[in-house]
C-alpha cells in the first residue's frame, strides 16, 4: 500500500495505527468459587464470594495490549458497566496495562442488550477502531454482548476466535466453529470475541501494578449516555441444577435396548 | 482472608498467585522428589520474574530494586510461601543487608543480585554456634593491610550454588560493662578465592531441594575493600538490614498454611465415610475451625509488625512474635491436615506430606521458637526489671 492510499484509507474506515482498542469487560465470580443459590431463590450469592475478571475477557485485554505493543493500536480503553466494586476488575486490567478506564455503574448487572446499547454509546463516543470482547461471560454464559453491539453498530464481526492479527488494513480472524476452524478477514471497524486459545493472558508486573492507580478512570451512568437500561427480563427462581442419581448398571446390550425402548421410551 | 489491602497490595496478591500457580507450583512435587532445580528451570524462572519485576522487589527503586514497602512485602511472602523455597528463592530478595554496600562494592555486588546475574548467601551459623551467634569461632585477623580469614560456616542455605557470601567473623574483643564482647565483621567474599571453598551440605528432609552449604576458611585473604560496613559492626548491620527476616518467615507460614488449609477443605468436603462427607463429623469440622482461626490471628500478628515496620515503631518482639505464632500455627495446621486426609496425607501422591515436612524448618531457623521466646519475654519483663 503506498503512502497516500494509507492515507485515504484510514481517512474513510479501516485499520489505522493511531487505531484505539475498546474492550469492555465483565466482574464474575471467580472461576474457582462454587456457586450457591440465594435462599430467596433470587439469583445466586455474591456477599463475601470472591470476584474476579471474567477469565475471556482477560483474554480480550491481553489481546488488545499485544495489538497496541505491535504497533498496531495506540491506545486500549477498558469498560466495565456494573456495580461499583467493578472499578477493582478495571483496575485489574490497568494493571495488565490497558491505558484508561471507563465504569459505568449501575446498581445490577446490567442486561446483554443494555449492555450492547451501553457500549455502543460509549464506542461513539471514544470511535475506537476495534471492539474485543470475551465470547461469553461464565456467570451467564449468555454469548450475546458482541453480537448484538455489533448488529447496533453496523460492524463486521467475528466471533469465538483463536487467531487475531492486522494484515495490510483489515483484520484477520479464525474462528472455532463446530466444523472447525473458519479464517475471515474483516474490514474494520469491527467487533471480535475471543475464545480460550486466543492467548494467555499476562501476569500484571510490579511497575505496571504501581502504574495501575495513577491512570485515568472515567465515571459515567447509563442516564449520562442517554441509555435504557431497564431490564425486559423478569427472574422468576433461580435453583441449583438438581443433583443427580447414580445410574444403574445394565448387563448386556439387549438390557440396554429393552431400557431405552420401554423405560425411557427413546428409540 | 480479609487483610484490609489497598488496591496495589490487592493486584499484587492476585498476579503473584496468578504467577506462583502457573510457573511455579507444577514443579514442586518433581523438584521435591529429585532434589535439586535444573538450571533451564531455575533461569526461567529467574527471567520471568525479572520482567515482571518480581525480582528484588524488596530493594528501593533508588537502587532498581521494586521499592515494595514492608506491608506489600508480606503480601508477596505471604503467596510465594506456598511453594517450597527452592523454587520461589528463584524469585529472589537478595538480603537487604547488601544496601551497605559502599563504593566499588556497588557494582561489583549489589547490582548485580538485583539484576539477577548474581546470588548472595547470608553466612552466620557454625557447627559450634547456632542460636548462640556470639560464640562463632571464624576468626579474621589483619596482615598488612588484609583480612586472614579461617573457620567455617555450616545450614548456609540458598536457592542456588551462591557467587558470594556475606560471611561473618570474629575480628577482635570490646571490654564492655558486662565483660568482654567479640568484635564480629561482615566480609564479602567471592566464590573462586583462594581459600575458600563452598560444598553442598547433608541433605534437609524438610524443603528437600532447598540446598544448604557448608563453607571452609583456609586462610583466605581478603583485602580491606571486602569489608561490608564498617569493622566490628558486623552484628549490628544485620540487626539494622535483617530484623524483618522474622516477619517474611511469619508470611510464609501463613501463606502455606492457606494452602493446607484450602486442600482441607475441599477434600472434607468430598471424602465420603459411614455414608456422608467427612467434614460433617465434628472431629474433622472443629479442626478446620481451628486451623481457619489460627491462620487469621497469624496473618493479623504478621500484617501488625509489617506496617508497624512501615510506621518506624516496630520493635523486634513485634518481628518474634509473628515468627513464633505463625511457624507453630502452621505446625497444627499441616498436622490437623494429615490427620484430614488420612493415610492420603502420608502418601507422596499428594502435597500435603511434603508440606508437612517443609513445615517443620520455620520452627528452627530464623531464630527457633525458644530464642523468639527469649526476646518476647525478654520485652515483657524488661517493663518491670529494667
Ligand atoms: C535449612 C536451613 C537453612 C539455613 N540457612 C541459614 C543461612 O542461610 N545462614 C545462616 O547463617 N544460618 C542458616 N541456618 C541456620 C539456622 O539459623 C540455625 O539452624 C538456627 O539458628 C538454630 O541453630 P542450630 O541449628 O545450631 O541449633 P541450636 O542453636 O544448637 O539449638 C538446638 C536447640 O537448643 C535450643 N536452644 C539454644 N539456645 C537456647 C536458649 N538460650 N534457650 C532455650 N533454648 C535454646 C534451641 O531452641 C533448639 O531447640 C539454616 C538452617 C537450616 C536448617
Ligand atoms: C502406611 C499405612 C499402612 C496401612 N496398612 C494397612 C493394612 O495393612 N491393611 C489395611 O486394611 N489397611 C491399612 N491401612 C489403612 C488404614 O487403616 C487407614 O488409612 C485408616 O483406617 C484411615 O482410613 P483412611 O486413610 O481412608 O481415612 P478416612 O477414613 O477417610 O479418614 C479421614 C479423616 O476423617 C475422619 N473420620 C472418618 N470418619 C469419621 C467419623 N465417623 N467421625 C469423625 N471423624 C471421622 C478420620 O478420623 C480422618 O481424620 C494402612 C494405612 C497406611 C497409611
Amino acid at each position: 500500500m503506498s503512502f497516500g492510499q494509507s492515507i485515504i484509507f484510514n481517512e474513510i474506515q479501516g485499520v489505522s495505527h493511531q487505531m484505539k482498542i475498546l474492550v469492555p469487560i465483565k466482574r464474575v465470580i471467580d472461576a474457582n468459587i462454587k456457586v450457591r443459590v440465594k435462599s430467596d431463590q433470587s439469583g445466586v450469592e455474591l456477599n463475601n464470594v470472591k470476584m474476579a475478571m471474567n477469565p475471556f475477557c482477560e483474554i480480550a485485554v491481553e489481546a488488545a495490549l499485544r495489538l497496541r505493543e505491535a504497533g498496531e493500536a495506540e491506545e486500549v480503553i477498558v469498560v466495565c458497566a456494573g456495580p461499583a466494586n467493578g472499578k477493582e476488575t478495571l483496575r485489574t486490567a490497568l494493571a495488565m496495562g490497558a491505558d484508561r478506564a471507563i465504569h459505568i455503574e449501575s446498581e445490577d448487572s446490567p442486561e446483554p442488550l443494555a449492555v450492547a446499547k451501553l457500549l455502543k454509546a460509549v464506542v461513539e463516543r471514544e470511535k475506537p477502531g476495534l471492539v474485543i470482547l470475551g465470547k461469553q461471560a461464565i456467570d451467564g454464559d449468555n454469548n450475546q454482548t458482541g453480537q448484538m453491539l455489533s448488529a447496533l453498530l453496523n460492524w463486521s464481526l467475528g466471533t469465538f476466535i483463536s487467531r487475531l492479527s492486522v494484515e495490510d488494513g483489515a483484520f484477520h480472524v479464525t474462528r472455532e466453529v463446530d466444523g472447525g476452524l473458519e479464517n475471515l478477514k474483516l474490514s474494520g471497524p469491527a467487533v471480535v470475541t475471543v475464545d480460550l486459545r486466543l492467548n494467555e493472558p499476562r501476569y500484571a508486573s510490579l511497575p505496571n501494578i504501581m502504574k495501575a492507580k495513577k491512570k485515568p478512570m472515567e465515571e459515567l451512568t447509563a442516564a449520562a449516555l442517554d441509555v435504557d437500561i431497564t431490564p425486559r427480563l423478569t427472574v422468576l427462581k433461580v435453583e441449583a441444577p438438581a443433583s443427580r442419581s447414580a445410574g444403574v448398571r445394565v448387563h448386556d446390550a439387549a438390557e440396554l435396548v429393552d431400557k431405552l425402548k420401554n423405560e425411557a421410551k427413546v428409540i | 482472608m480479609d487483610l484490609e489491602l489497598s488496591d496495589e497490595q490487592r493486584l499484587l496478591a492476585d498476579s503473584l498467585k496468578a504467577f506462583v500457580d502457573s510457573e511455579l507450583m507444577p514443579f514442586e512435587a518433581v523438584t521435591d522428589r529429585a532434589g535439586e532445580v535444573s538450571p533451564e528451570l531455575g533461569r526461567q524462572i529467574v527471567d520471568k520474574a525479572l520482567a515482571l519485576g518480581f525480582y528484588a522487589a524488596n530493594l528501593p527503586e533508588s537502587v532498581g530494586g521494586g521499592g515494595l514497602d514492608n506491608a506489600s512485602l508480606a503480601i508477596m511472602e505471604r503467596e510465594l510461601g506456598k511453594v517450597t523455597h527452592a523454587l520461589h528463592g528463584y524469585v529472589w530478595r537478595p538480603t537487604e543487608l547488601l544496601l551497605a554496600c559502599e563504593g566499588d562494592q556497588i557494582e561489583r555486588y549489589l547490582t548485580p543480585c538485583i539484576r539477577g546475574e548474581k546470588t548472595e548467601c547470608f553466612a552466620v551459623t557454625e557447627p559450634g554456634a547456632g542460636s548462640d551467634i556470639l560464640s562463632m569461632s571464624t576468626r579474621a585477623t589483619q596482615k598488612g593491610g588484609d583480612w586472614i580469614v579461617n573457620g567455617s560456616k555450616h545450614f548456609i542455605s540458598s536457592h542456588v550454588l551462591p557467587d558470594f557470601a556475606i560471611v561473618f567473623a570474629v575480628t577482635g574483643e570490646d571490654e564492655t560493662d558486662r565483660g568482654p564482647r567479640k568484635r564480629i565483621t561482615a566480609f564479602l567474599v567471592d566464590r573462586g578465592q583462594q581459600g575458600f571453598d563452598i560444598q553442598r551440605g547433608p541433605r534437609s528432609v524438610s524443603q528437600r531441594a532447598y540446598p544448604t552449604y557448608v563453607l571452609s576458611f583456609n586462610d583466605c585473604r581478603l583485602g580491606a575493600g571486602q569489608v561490608l560496613g564498617c569493622e566490628g559492626q558486623g552484628l549490628e548491620l544485620a540487626d539494622k538490614w535483617i530484623k524483618m527476616g522474622r516477619v517474611w518467615v511469619g508470611a510464609n507460614c501463613c501463606g502455606r498454611a492457606e494452602r493446607l488449609l484450602e486442600l482441607s477443605v475441599d477434600w472434607a468436603a468430598t471424602r465420603k465415610q459411614f455414608g456422608q462427607s467427612i467434614g460433617r463429623f465434628q472431629g474433622t469440622s472443629f479442626k478446620l475451625a481451628d486451623m481457619v482461626t489460627e491462620l487469621q490471628a497469624a496473618d493479623l500478628l504478621v500484617m501488625h509488625a509489617a506496617r508497624k515496620a512501615d510506621a518506624g515503631t516496630m520493635v523486634p518482639a513485634d518481628a518474634a512474635m509473628a515468627k513464633l505464632y505463625a511457624s507453630e500455627m502452621l505446625q497444627r495446621v499441616a498436622d490437623n491436615a494429615v490427620q484430614i486426609f488420612g493415610g492420603m496425607g502420608l502418601m507422596e501422591e499428594m502435597p500435603i506430606e511434603r508440606l508437612w515436612r517443609d513445615s517443620r524448618l520455620d520452627r528452627i531457623w530464623e531464630g527457633t521458637s525458644e530464642i523468639q521466646r527469649h526476646i518476647i519475654s525478654r520485652h515483657v519483663l524488661r517493663q518491670r526489671d529494667g
